[in-house]
């Protein structure tokens, strides 16, 4: 287990510190692999209260400090990761959720600023949604890590101007970013929601 | 008896059509689990520390103070006192914790000591670089028509009077000066893995284009057997080049989960993965040209310099110039050292900076000249290195048209104008390999009657399982949701990595032969129950059947539960250059076509339209061919007028390393983007070349052409940000 490890990079015998005990006192809890158990058991995590989110229409008891971002509670306590760390800063898009029915970024929001309001995540579209089926008809995903963002944020344009235009589109959803070059199919995959489309 | 070949065009059922993606739902529900989506029992996040300074030795290092702060699980120095770093960014050190705000707190911790040692950051600056004594030839390389005679002794002086000479002859000698300059390959998903341990074994879930080839890079540090380590992948949030390897941070979070008996997710820090995880190399050129007055180009002459970080590579001169091959060139390269992390493959590694190096200069012919832009790329076409000239020819009428070239076509700088803004025209050429890989494919049919194909690739966004899916159905006809497609794993039977445009070619190859292969144990077997000679039977619309007489016929199901108790398995593999093969090829050519409208007043460039026009041998689902051109012009459109890394001078430290400061276009800068896929019958004979890298290498230099038409002045660095276009209007202005 302590043996000295090389690796490519060069460095070798690396010296290797582990946290007293604390490593030992964590157990797993299922749905909650993250966040230490209880406060007693490691005695470690500042400020943790435990209390009630509601999210995709249903109430989950979490784990979180004051510090804890929306996004790091979705991902590792409720295991919802279609929202996606990509920028701290939010300026991406990845981790667009809905709150109270606005899109907002999770990787920028706390989660104890949502405390008793409602939070859909794209899971709580689901796979008929029908503006996740417009991207799936139009192909507007490739490597497909912004597309949950894309999604929601398309989702959340569409109820505000459920009329849009093509003009409309390519101006109001410039929050999002996709590196792989998705945009044309984005706007197709809006304006086949707007049209009916199939599942419309 | 079922034919390797492809089925003649025209006659598939599947292939060659509009297909969605079989992992479409996943991706755009969030059902999708990328490495970094991956989330074991017990696990703990792992981030990593970089470097503050661009060049500097470790002094000291202590990472004690980070085991203090509630929640940190583990603290591991990287780096030792007496490390020399090389780049700002570089990891030093790595905390494990319960939570993202404990792992702060405890990096921020750490204290480390360093001593600060000199920089150099400025590789388009070559005198700077000569001075600081950071360069090195990156090779030359001189054709002339003439022989060099005999008795010369100093051949490289006779070439140099030689190319005196040849100028002295053309009608026109054109000097130019254009630039592209380091970019990085912002993977939405940044690197990184989630390693775990089951006994002595590892599984890394890696962010992965090598699903593969990477357990050994894992079992060498770790000192285990490679037959130990599961590499993982079912999905990858963006590659581009940069994700082959198990990486120094993969090998890193293997040994942290080994150590701590936890699982361990550590991924790159945005402003870590840019300074870090892979950048494309910059270059910068002189060039001098030749010309009749026809605007051919009979002598090229040319200098370029540029950086792919520390190690003081720069652009392969064999691009140079770029597609076109001039009877008379000399070209230079010179290699500069800066304190950056080392480049990467970037999605058509030389090619994209060759288009911008060269073509911008062909450009200039036309503008120095007074001639259509399209009229000069055509008379030089007579002389490209890929011997495409009647391929170039074909798709730059089709772009022209779809464009409305000769409509909308004026001289450089002689369009109307609409208040401040000006509109233009530019084009360029471009062309690739993209043979395909080797893989070994398994297909298994099952007496029930389902069908699974397993192999070791993966999906970087091609719509890898799709193809798959689709030539597998193909093959046997079937419907693609009655194949289940496995990929993604070491354990499935080895398939190359997707770099190069060669994923699509080799699962293809590895598929097709598969599938094949089993159909024919299974007609052997149909044969005696239908009374028809297996060499009669095919596999159609769910059924298999007498080709002479379709009436004769036994349903899929029924045909496989002639199988008995076991279920068939087939092999197929495909080895580049020892398989003989007519299912696919290598080497595309392409055309593209971009409208721009510039803002005299204020610089900024819209894209208005672009076409492109890319053959890529016989498609297998058009839908994704052509999402995946688009996003080659996206990517295209963002390196010629977005983006660019951004180190200062003085320190080196990378001034742009967040994606706010890193700009990259969004929906609303892309325009009118037409994609026209080019398959004529030669080209569907060729069978199956990759088309991943082709779409992205024209649209630095296509437009940077159509600013110049629009502006009648050539700004000459990449990207054109609203101050370099201003600064280029100044300066001509005078
Ligand atoms: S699909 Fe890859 S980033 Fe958008």
């Amino acid at each position: 287990m302590s043996e000295p490890v090389r690796s490519r990079g060069g460095f070798s015998r690396r010296e290797f510190l582990k946290g007293s005990g604390a490593a030992a006192a964590a157990t797993a809890v299922v749905g909650a692999p993250l966040v230490a158990p209880a406060e007693e058991a490691t005695g470690l995590i500042r400020g943790a209260e435990e209390v009630t989110l509601q999210v995709n229409g249903k109430a989950h008891r979490v784990r979180i400090e004051p510090r804890t971002t929306l996004l790091e509670v979705l991902r590792y306590q409720l295991g919802l990761t279609g929202a996606k760390p990509v920028s701290a800063d939010g300026c991406c898009g990845g981790s667009t959720v809905l709150l109270e029915g606005k899109p907002i970024s999770a990787a920028t929001t706390l989660a104890l600023d949502c405390v008793g309001k409602q939070i859909t995540t794209v899971e709580g579209l689901g796979a008929q949604d029908n503006v996740v089926q417009a991207f799936v008809h139009q192909d507007a995903m490739q490597c497909g890590f912004c597309t949950p963002g894309f999604v929601v944020a398309v989702k959340a344009f569409l109820k505000k101007h459920p009329y849009a235009t093509e003009e409309e589109v390519r101006e109001g959803l410039n929050g999002n970013l996709c590196r792989c070059g998705t945009y044309v199919n984005v706007v197709r995959a809006a304006l086949e929601v707007v049209k009916g489309g199939r599942n419309g | 008896m079922a034919k390797l070949d492809w089925p003649q065009q025209g006659k598939a059922a599947l292939l060659g059509k509009r297909h969605d993606r079989i992992d479409g739902v996943a991706k755009a529900s969030g059902a999708a689990r990328y490495a970094y989506d991956i989330l074991e029992d017990n696990m703990v996040l792992a981030r990593v520390l970089g470097c503050p300074h661009a060049h500097c030795r470790v002094k000291s290092i202590d990472v004690k103070p980070a085991l203090k702060v509630p929640g940190v699980v583990a603290a591991e120095a990287l780096k030792k006192p007496g490390d020399e770093i090389q780049w700002q960014g570089d990891l030093v050190a790595v905390v494990a914790g319960e939570t993202e705000g404990a792992i702060a707190e405890g990096l921020a911790a750490i204290k480390v000591q360093y001593e600060v040692l000199d920089v150099f950051a400025q590789d388009d600056d070559l005198e700077a670089a000569q001075k600081a004594k950071r360069t090195r030839r990156a090779g030359q390389s001189t054709k002339l028509e003439r022989d060099i005679p005999d008795e010369v002794e100093d051949e490289e002086a006779w070439e140099e009077q030689e190319l005196q000479r040849l100028f002295k002859e053309c009608d026109k000698v054109i000097e130019g000066q254009y630039g592209i300059p380091v970019i990085t390959h912002m993977c939405l998903e940044p690197h990184g893995s989630t390693c775990l341990w089951q006994g002595d074994k590892l599984i890394a879930h890696l962010s992965t284009q090598n699903v593969s080839g990477t357990a050994g890079q894992f079992a060498g540090p770790l000192g285990i057997p490679a037959t130990d380590v599961t590499i993982h992948c079912d999905y990858i949030g963006g590659g581009f080049g940069s994700k082959f390897a198990a990486d120094t941070w993969g090998v890193t979070a293997a040994s942290l989960a080994k150590k701590l008996g936890r699982p361990v997710k550590l991924m790159l820090d945005r402003d870590l993965e840019l300074k870090n995880a892979g950048t494309r190399p910059s270059g910068f050129i002189k060039v001098k040209v030749g010309v009749d007055g026809n605007g051919v180009v009979k002598v090229w002459d040319s200098h370029h310099w540029g950086t792919n970080g520390i190690g003081g590579g720069v652009v392969s001169q064999g691009v140079i110039p770029y597609v076109f091959d001039p009877p008379n060139r000399r070209r230079r390269a010179t290699g500069i050292r800066v304190n950056a992390a080392p480049a990467r493959a970037w999605r058509a590694p030389n090619h994209p900076q060759g288009a911008v190096l060269s073509q911008c200069a062909y450009d200039d012919v036309a503008r120095e000249l007074g001639i259509d832009s399209y009229e000069v790329f055509q008379r030089n076409l007579q002389r490209v290195s890929n011997g495409k000239t009647e391929v170039y020819r074909e798709q730059m009428e089709i772009a022209a048209k779809l464009m409305d070239w000769k409509a909308k076509w004026h001289p450089h700088g002689k369009g109307p104008r609409n208040g401040s803004v000006v509109t233009g025209l530019g084009m360029a050429l471009h062309t690739w390999g993209g043979a395909a890989h080797n893989s070994t494919a398994e297909l298994k049919i099952h007496p029930d009657g389902s069908v699974e194909i397993s192999l070791g690739s993966q999906d970087l966004g091609t719509g890898t399982r799709t193809v798959i899916a689709l030539v597998v159905a193909e093959t046997l006809g079937l419907k693609p949701e009655q194949v289940k497609v496995n990929i993604g794993y070491s354990t499935y039977p080895p398939s190359g990595p997707s770099g190069g445009s060669t994923t699509v070619g080799g699962v293809s190859e590895s598929s097709r032969r598969a599938a094949t292969a089993a159909l024919n144990q299974l007609l052997d077997k149909v044969a005696g129950k239908l009374g028809v000679p297996a060499a009669r039977l095919e596999a159609k619309d769910g059924r298999i059947q007498d080709s002479q007489n379709p009436e004769t016929c036994i349903s899929w199901k029924d045909a496989c539960s002639l199988l008995g108790m076991s279920p068939l398995v087939a092999k197929g593999e495909y080895r580049r250059g020892r398989t003989k093969t007519n299912l696919s090829s290598s080497q595309v050519a392409g055309v593209q076509m971009a409208e721009v409208a510039v803002d005299l007043e204020t610089g900024i460039v819209r894209m208005k339209k672009f076409v492109a026009v890319q053959d890529m041998g016989l498609i297998i689902n058009r839908k994704a061919a052509e999402s995946q051109v688009q996003g080659g012009v996206i990517m295209g459109i963002a390196y010629a007028l977005f983006e660019e890394r951004i180190l200062d001078p003085q320190t080196g430290a990378f001034l742009n390393a967040e994606l706010s400061d890193y700009l990259l276009p969004r929906l609303g800068d892309v325009g009118e983007i037409v994609v026209h896929l080019y398959e004529p019958p030669s080209e569907y004979q060729r069978g199956v070349v990759g088309l991943g890298e082709p779409p992205v290498i024209s649209p630095g230099a296509a437009i940077s052409n159509a600013v110049c038409n629009a502006t009648g002045v050539r700004v000459p660095t990449l990207p054109l940000t609203p101050k370099r276009v201003l600064d280029a209007l100044a300066k001509a202005q005078g």
